[in-house]
């Protein structure tokens, strides 16, 4: 048990958030008002998940150098938590949006880049199921993945930069950047985003053990 | 390389079949929209005419893979390295595409009119597209020729990845369109460059270890 601090530590920095972030004064934002509290929640999701996905790549990369049935399957479990923590963001995006801007999803760059991304991330868990050969499905879903990765990040991080975008940051909206970010909100928000990324982390190593077990079963069972 | 390109070539069967195929897109089109009569809005020409190509895209370069005899692979494998063939497949699809590009555009302009109004910018563009389309697409019918239900998956997989340049592609012809100056879509035409310069190198670094199954 020397390896769980950082699994406590997660569970602690998220109880924290949760009662901090709905408790502690906010500022006055414009539009924005007591909405803000989204950011400890809704942000962090896209933390989380840019990091899963990250090392979901990396899991993939080092399959292709040495194909293990267990580095896939860290791929895989990695993916599937990333794009769990995708929807939640949209999921939390929207209701937001539906309290601030009056609908649950409107035609911004920056909502359809991230839908579009999860779209892509979807077609790797079909790609995923349509082989039957093990090997093969791990090499080529590895292939997918670093590929879609290359591909979505720039649905996220580069091309909503480029228009002008209802979303908070953006376009002269009121923003969690910089200046309007003030030294109580950051008190929250780190530790939400790095709460949140562990229990990713957390979560992704929870499904690839339960994976492993059923793959060492399967073993037995034919052996 | 280039004896690999020309190998590519002399399999064009597939060519006047998608010449067709666009022609009747296009014609589709017209008939579909001369019903209500007068001329298109700019905004739905683009958007018409970036559909009709990225369909036609999808089909034709799908071919490319699909229709790849086991051994005929087998032989390309003993013969030259992946790197060669993936670049000779992508400059060939991009090749092709371009000249889709154009014939549909030829074709588009005559039945539907033309309201481009910078065609140097329009031109460029579409070149842009046809590469970008051709080195995502290729890996894609690479990855999605392995699997059991190819065509399908080659939806699946394909448009998604296309969306982001398919954004930038129709924002820049929309620029073109309107007759804006160079310097409106010059961020635009960049991020495409950079798009086009990751997917062609991803795909150049992951195709070795597609090819070795």
């Amino acid at each position: 048990m020397k390896n769980t601090w950082w699994k406590a530590l997660s569970v602690v920095l998220l109880l924290y958030v949760a009662v901090a972030g709905l408790l502690m004064p906010v500022p006055r934002l414009a539009i924005l008002n007591e909405s803000i509290r989204n950011l400890y929640f809704h942000v962090p999701m896209w933390f989380g998940m840019t990091f899963i996905l990250i090392a979901s790549v990396y899991y993939s990369v080092r399959y292709l150098r040495n194909p293990a049935p267990e580095l896939d399957i860290r791929a895989h479990e990695s993916a599937r938590i990333g794009i769990l923590m995708g929807c939640v963001g949209l999921a939390t995006g929207s209701i937001w949006a539906k309290y601030t801007w009056g609908a649950w999803w409107t035609n911004d760059p920056k909502l359809n880049g991230a839908a579009i991304a999860m779209l892509i991330y979807g077609a790797y868990l079909v790609l995923r199921s349509s082989f039957t050969d093990e090997q093969q499905r791990a090499r080529i879903s590895a292939i997918y993945n670093i590929f879609a990765f290359a591909t979505a990040m720039p649905l996220f991080y580069i091309l909503p930069r480029l228009t002008d975008s209802l979303h908070p940051g953006a376009g002269g909206n009121p923003a969690f950047a910089r200046y309007d970010l003030d030294s109580d909100m950051r008190l929250v928000f780190y530790p939400a985003v790095i709460g949140w990324t562990l229990l990713a982390f957390w979560l992704a190593q929870l499904a690839s053990r339960v994976s492993l077990l059923k793959l060492k079963v399967y073993e037995k069972q034919l052996a | 390389m280039q004896k690999d390109f020309r190998l590519e070539w002399r399999q064009r069967a597939a060519l006047n079949g998608m010449l067709l195929y666009v022609g009747s897109t296009v014609f589709v089109c017209y008939l579909s929209f001369s019903l209500r009569g007068g001329q298109l809005p700019a905004p739905a020409w683009n958007a018409l005419f970036w559909i009709v190509l990225l369909f036609s895209a999808v089909n034709a370069v799908a071919k490319g893979f699909l229709q790849e005899s086991r051994g005929r692979m087998l032989y390309y494998y003993t013969v030259v390295r992946p790197q060669a063939v993936i670049l000779a497949k992508i400059g060939y699809n991009a090749l092709l595409l371009l000249g889709l590009a154009l014939v549909a555009f030829g074709l588009y302009a005559v039945v539907l009119g033309n309201p481009v109004e910078n065609t140097p910018l329009f031109m460029g563009n579409m070149l842009l597209g046809a590469v970008g389309f051709a080195s995502t697409l290729t890996l894609v019918s690479g990855i999605a020729a392995k699997a059991t239900n190819s065509s399908t998956l080659m939806a699946v997989l394909g448009f998604p990845l296309m969306v982001p340049m398919l954004l930038l592609l129709i924002k820049v012809s929309k620029n073109a369109l309107d007759g804006l100056e160079f310097e409106a879509s010059q961020s635009s035409l960049l991020t495409l460059v950079a798009l086009n310069l990751i997917v062609g190198a991803v795909s150049y670094l992951l195709f070795p270890f597609l090819w070795r199954s």
